[in-house]
């Protein structure tokens, strides 16, 4: 999480107890997963617990009830201490269907709890998820403890005294299946109550049912007619930094990050978009925040949202535009077009499984290479990585102080686990920020004659002339340009040292970023685990076992992708070897290879899903078993403790 | 262009720097010089007018006229304009595309400025060419068109810019074209339209598509032009050199007829009074066929109706009425909880 205080290693840290607990709720896509789950992260943030969470969803809206590729998963890591993943393995695992069942109890945790709902359990649902003898009943599930109940019998017989449909009552059952969790984990209903009165305020009954439902499951627990396997797990809050917390998801921080950024700027923005999935979050947040100077435009298309932004920049706002990587793809040729007029723009990239429409609701980070290389021509953009979703609030703001101080697009790279997951935000008092005002050309730059739109100051950076302004009319384009005028000019020497000069600027954004620092470790030493974006979590907590047992590993975090930090060539340098899991094919391994050339090992994995931490500490611990089969090779990863796909049949 | 106070210019002040480079004989200079003569006429002020193109020879455009100016990417100005009109709606926006830029690579975009009715003016110059790229067809070539792609002809059918623009819910819709003495006042009319100005002007391409539109722009053929003005007959003709001629409405077919004006009596012939607001008249002067029937030229519908740039601002005013912007309120927003100081110690990683 992003509140996470300088590393202080202790060897106190009592491995039997229950310092953490993973929790998915598996259902039906229909069955309110999210919103079950959603809701119990809100209640274990307020009981003062670290999380993180992990949303896996399919990419069908309904998907056919009951069906394997219908199920709707919400995994949910809390606990007493700093938590950086969803976690690996879950714990307990709530399945409400046998297509639930089927689809993630081989995740779960040998010993592990499963929580079953018989009422579905019937033949057509057992065969819809290709059992042909009920699980529940022929011992399959032997090596986990089983907690089977009618929860569907139970929810109905809880909001009886609504009168509701059969339908609209067994809409309660995740209520019912929430509220026996708060009792497992001793959470408070009331926040829950609250919510739910709030949101069924226009129709009171329903907010009733629901009320009941939460609270016949709750005692459900508390009576606990089975003694068995459910039992009351208290889990102690987590020590952070004192202040006010909230929770937020990757989509809200970089919604308040970029409102953040522009008001740091000193500037009104605006907002291009195009529905995508999973950027369309941002979108759907911005609108409502339209107090704050800000302009959102849902556009015909891809390339009409980035280009109306860079009309919009051209005009004297912040231009921002967000996708995921087919809609980016398309952005590409506006991006030239923003490089060469050189006017800043910001544009979000939530990174979702490729190529083509690929994985639309998993998470990838296969579009740096786009990122970094994938325009026409020599098109350099700043390249920015958030790694958690507290951290892309930072990233966000940096993205724009970038763009406006350096009059340059910037592509802000996130992925979708870090946009649906949510974690405990310290929030920040906007007062501690630094604002970057930027400042419009007033008054004509060349003494004698015209206006010169792209003389560039001691940065190489242009002045940012605003349409309106008198005197100073002046034309810009895509061709390329004669120096300081930005007259037409396709000359040999214009296009070398026009190119020259856009690269520098770029490169020169390197010494206007913070140095590379050692996230957790030392300095120098046997192995540096290097990583960027979303893997920090499993690789922040893989390097923290590993260097338990007493292995000299360090972890290295990398937001500002391009450029890179000035001093991290030489800090790499510093380690013997280089490790760098990414979800990918080994897309920023060949970055560093490249810039520094280093032998940096990559660690693949491109399954949809995040990195597990095991995977990581399996990966480390070969270079300290000896390292006869990866001298330069790749380290491959442990596939059969990938989540099974077998049941997936999408 | 709410800045209500008229600037006083000549042609001069709109003339750049930049020599043109057009291929000589282009109609793209006869259009150059009609905007620079009507940008006067309408009180323009060059720092408050942004010239947009995308990719074209006609999309060169704005580097010649001293204003502000954005050649942009293909096909892609109107998105430009649509984010330069919403960040400052102040400006007074000119468009300028062709018939490859506005109607094949930007048909998407050229649709939805259209819809949505953003204020600025639109000049689609259709020479029903690819000049830039050295002559293939485009979507407004006739069938039959040789090019270096079709050397045997085109058989795609063309499509109508004014029929697409209407289709699309244009709510001003003209015509004229490059050497003509009637463009700067089809310009003054797409300017004094608020909301999204269609404008298609038929100019002649030297190189690759040369005479095309000769048939009603040479010398002797304003006998093949139906100029529409507002409140006037649908009349055509040329007195001098023979009949004068007129629309009427067939009843039977509900379609339009050429009808001979005996007299100078068009209300006998029973000619149709041009109504700049009948979009359904205006749906059948675009889609005549010329040949049989003349070319409906100059202001064939007007119709205002709310602008884009309007309806963000209204639909801004509602969403944020009565709201203030406190960051640190918004940063704290939702269910908050405080970690204590004697909480936090004891940190135990």
């Amino acid at each position: 999480m992003a509140t996470l205080p300088a590393e202080k290693e202790t060897a106190a840290v009592a491995e039997s107890a229950p310092e953490a607990v993973v929790v998915r709720f598996a259902g039906d896509s229909g069955d309110g997963m999210q919103l079950t789950g959603g809701q119990f992260t809100l209640s274990t943030a307020l009981a003062g617990n670290d999380l993180a969470t992990f949303p896996d969803f399919p990419a069908e809206i309904r998907a056919p009830q009951g069906t394997l590729f219908g199920v709707s998963a919400f995994q949910i890591n809390f606990g007493s201490t700093d938590i950086t993943t969803a976690g690996d393995a879950p714990d307990v695992l709530v399945a409400m269907n046998p297509a639930a069942l089927k689809t993630n109890v081989q995740a779960l945790k040998p010993g592990g709890l499963i929580v079953a709902d018989t009422g579905e359990f019937n033949k057509r649902n057992l065969e819809k998820a290709k059992y042909e003898v009920n699980p529940l009943e022929d011992g399959s599930l032997a090596k986990w403890d089983l907690l089977a109940f009618d929860i569907s019998a139970l929810t109905l017989e809880a909001v009886k005294p609504f009168g509701l449909g059969n339908k609209e009552a067994l809409r309660c059952k995740n209520m019912w299946t929430l509220g026996l969790a708060l009792w497992m984990f001793d959470r408070d209903r009331q926040p829950l109550i609250d919510w739910l009165n709030g949101k069924f305020a226009k129709n009171p009954v329903l907010a009733q049912a629901n009320i009941a439902a939460l609270n016949a499951g709750h005692a459900y627990g508390e009576t606990a007619e089975l003694a068995g396997p459910l039992r009351k797990l208290h889990l102690d809050p987590v020590a952070s930094e004192p202040g006010l917390y909230r929770t937020i998801t990757g989509a809200e921080a970089i919604s308040l990050g970029l409102i953040a950024g522009a008001q740091l700027a000193d500037l009104p923005m605006f907002f291009g978009g195009y529905p995508i999935t999973p950027a369309s979050a941002i979108l759907h947040n911005l609108v409502k925040m339209k107090e704050f100077g800000v302009t959102t435009f849902q556009a015909e298309d891809e390339i009409a949202a980035i280009c109306a932004a860079i009309g919009a920049s051209y005009a004297g706002q912040l231009g921002v535009t967000s996708s995921s990587g087919p809609g980016i793809a398309l952005k590409g040729e506006a991006m030239g077009l923003a490089i060469m007029t050189e006017l800043p723009l910001v544009i979000v990239n939530s990174q979702r499984g490729g190529p083509s429409t690929g994985l639309p609701t998993k998470t990838e980070q296969s579009d740096l290479y786009q990122a970094v290389y994938g325009r026409n021509g020599d098109a350099p953009l700043p390249v920015i990585a958030a790694r958690s979703p507290a951290d892309a609030f930072e990233c966000a703001i940096e993205a724009c102080r970038i763009a406006t101080q350096f009059m340059t697009p910037v592509m802000l790279l996130t992925d979708g686990y870090i946009g649906n997951a949510s974690e405990p935000w310290k929030v920040p008092d906007p007062a501690t920020f630094t604002p970057f005002p930027k400042t419009f050309l007033e008054d004509s730059n060349n003494p004698e004659g015209k206006v010169l739109p792209f003389k560039r100051d001691e940065n190489g950076v242009r002045p940012w002339i605003k349409p309106g302004t008198p005197g100073l009319m002046h034309r810009i384009g895509g061709i390329e340009k004669a120096v300081d005028t930005g007259n037409i000019d396709y000359s040999p020497a214009v296009h070398q040292s026009q190119t020259d000069a856009r690269k520098e600027k770029i490169d020169r954004v390197a010494n206007a970023i913070p140095a590379q620092e050692v996230t957790l470790g030392e300095a120098s030493g046997k192995l540096a685990v290097v990583g960027w974006g979303s893997t920090f979590g499993p690789i922040h907590q893989a390097v923290r076992r590993a260097r338990r047992q007493g292995l000299d590993v360090s972890h290295v975090h990398v937001r500002h992708v391009w450029p890179l930090p000035a001093n991290l060539g030489e800090l790499l340098a510093g380690y013997e070897h280089v490790l760098v899991p990414e979800m990918n094919t080994g897309q920023f391994k060949t970055v560093l290879r490249d810039q520094f050339l280093i032998n940096a090992v990559p660690l693949n994995k491109v399954s949809g899903q995040p990195f597990a931490i095991a995977e990581i500490e399996d990966a480390i611990a070969r270079f300290f078993d000896g390292l006869a089969d990866n001298e330069g090779g790749e380290v491959p990863v442990n596939r059969d403790q990938l989540p099974s796909t077998e049941a997936h049949n999408d | 262009m709410n800045d209500m106070t008229p600037i006083t210019t000549t042609l001069k002040d709109w003339e750049t720097d930049q020599e043109v480079r057009w291929c000589p004989g282009c109609g793209d200079y006869a259009i150059l010089k009609a905007v620079q003569r009507t940008l006067p006429m309408i009180g323009a002020d060059p720092k408050n007018t942004v010239f947009v193109s995308g990719i074209g020879c006609s999309s060169r455009f704005p580097y010649y006229v001293e204003s502000y100016g954005f050649h942009t990417i293909h096909g892609r100005a109107p998105a430009f304009a649509t984010g330069i009109k919403l960040a400052n709606p102040e400006l007074d926006v000119w468009l300028v595309t062709g018939d490859g830029d506005g109607m094949s690579i930007g048909g998407n975009h050229t649709m939805h400025i259209l819809r949505r009715n953003l204020d600025c003016q639109i000049m689609l110059f259709n020479n029903e060419i690819y000049g830039l790229t050295k002559g293939q067809f485009s979507p407004t070539s006739r069938v039959g068109t040789t090019s270096p792609t079709t050397p045997l002809g085109s058989y795609d059918r063309p499509a109508s810019p004014c029929a697409f623009a209407l289709g699309a819910g244009a709510r001003f819709i003209a015509r004229a074209f490059d050497v003509s003495k009637e463009l700067p006042n089809t310009l003054i009319a797409a300017h004094a339209h608020k909301g999204a100005a269609f404008v298609e002007i038929f100019q002649n391409c030297i190189v690759y598509n040369k005479d095309r539109f000769d048939d009603f722009t040479s010398k002797g053929t304003d006998d093949m032009q139906l100029w529409c003005k507002h409140g006037e007959p649908l009349l055509f003709g040329n007195p001098k050199t023979g009949p004068i001629k007129g629309l009427s409405l067939d009843l039977e077919t509900l379609s339009l007829k050429v009808v001979d004006v005996i007299d100078g009596d068009w209300q006998a012939a029973g000619v149709v009074v041009h109504n700049v607001r009948n979009r359904g008249l205006a749906h059948m002067l675009v889609e005549m066929p010329y040949g049989p029937f003349p070319m409906a030229l100059g202001v064939i519908y007007d119709d205002p109706a709310p602008t884009f740039e309007a309806s963000v601002a209204i639909e801004k005013e509602k969403a944020t009425a009565g709201k203030t912007a406190d960051l640190a309120k918004l940063l704290g927003k939702g269910q908050t909880w405080m970690v204590e100081p004697e909480a936090a110690h004891g940190l135990m990683d």
